[in-house]
């Protein structure tokens, strides 16, 4: 798994590639912690588009920064998710979460 | 009198989860599955490959066997471990259910299977190991 990542004022926009399973799973939330470690970012879109597998253990590693950002009151934005790997998150009622949400990415998003 | 069988026994590591999906993927590919299903069988072993890695042998060593048998449009895979077991079957299938809420689990692997799969059986006592046999039908009446 891979992480391709940008920065505009408070937003993080992380793209990741390849498969998101527990063997992956540590490298990922670090990686993932260390974009948003600095307070001052408040919203962390992932472009999910070219996640290849995704199973629970991927949906733990999600939820669990939406979790960080939700405490400090941030957002989590999810784009660009292929159907197999929404169906994960409308399983576990991810989008109805306070705070998380389907989004678009605009014109401006580059990495 | 089943068509095929295979069996794979391989180390309970991490790096082995996606290999023990792919397995079950390409054994799967014989019965022509769309790709949905696929993506349901690679999800479903994936996840009971995982349970045995983490719970079964808590990141421990030990051995993990994955078996498939086709039977006409339909494929029974079973992975075992030999590993701690389940004390309560019926409470670990419950969607949000984790022991490990600081490893950040989801708590939805038992309920990922249970969607994915035509049939889940788990067959698990306390220090007995545990099986988890999954049944997905591909051609023929699935499920609704």
């Amino acid at each position: 798994m891979r992480i391709q990542a940008s920065r505009k004022g408070r937003r993080v926009l992380a793209r990741l590639s390849g498969e998101l399973d527990h063997h992956g799973a540590a490298e990922i939330r670090a990686k993932l912690n260390a974009l948003i470690a600095d307070h001052t970012v408040s919203e962390l879109v992932l472009d999910m588009g070219n996640v290849t597998f995704m199973d629970s253990a991927g949906l733990g590693v999600i939820l669990g920064r939406y979790r960080d950002l939700s405490r400090r009151g941030g957002r989590l934005i999810l784009t660009c998710v292929p159907g197999d790997i929404d169906r994960l998150f409308e399983m576990y009622g991810m989008y109805s979460l306070a705070g998380c949400g389907r989004g678009m990415l605009d014109a401006t998003d580059t990495i | 009198m089943y068509d095929n069988r295979m069996r794979l026994q391989f180390m309970s590591l991490s790096q082995n989860e996606s290999f023990a999906r792919a397995a079950a993927g390409a054994f799967l590919t014989q019965l022509n599955p769309t790709l949905d299903q696929l993506t349901d069988v690679r999800t479903a072993i994936s996840e009971a490959v995982t349970n045995a890695v983490i719970h079964g042998y808590q990141n421990g060593p030990g051995l993990i066997t994955l078996c498939a048998t086709i039977e006409g449009g339909r494929c029974t895979f079973a992975v075992r471990d030999s590993g701690v077991g389940i004390e309560d079957v019926s409470r670990a299938r419950q969607p949000f259910f984790t022991t490990r809420p600081e490893l950040e689990r989801s708590g939805m692997g038992f309920t990922v299977m249970e969607t994915f799969m035509d049939e889940v059986v788990v067959r698990s006592s306390a220090g007995g190991g545990t099986t988890v046999i999954m049944k997905k039908i591909i051609k023929g009446e699935a499920k609704k």
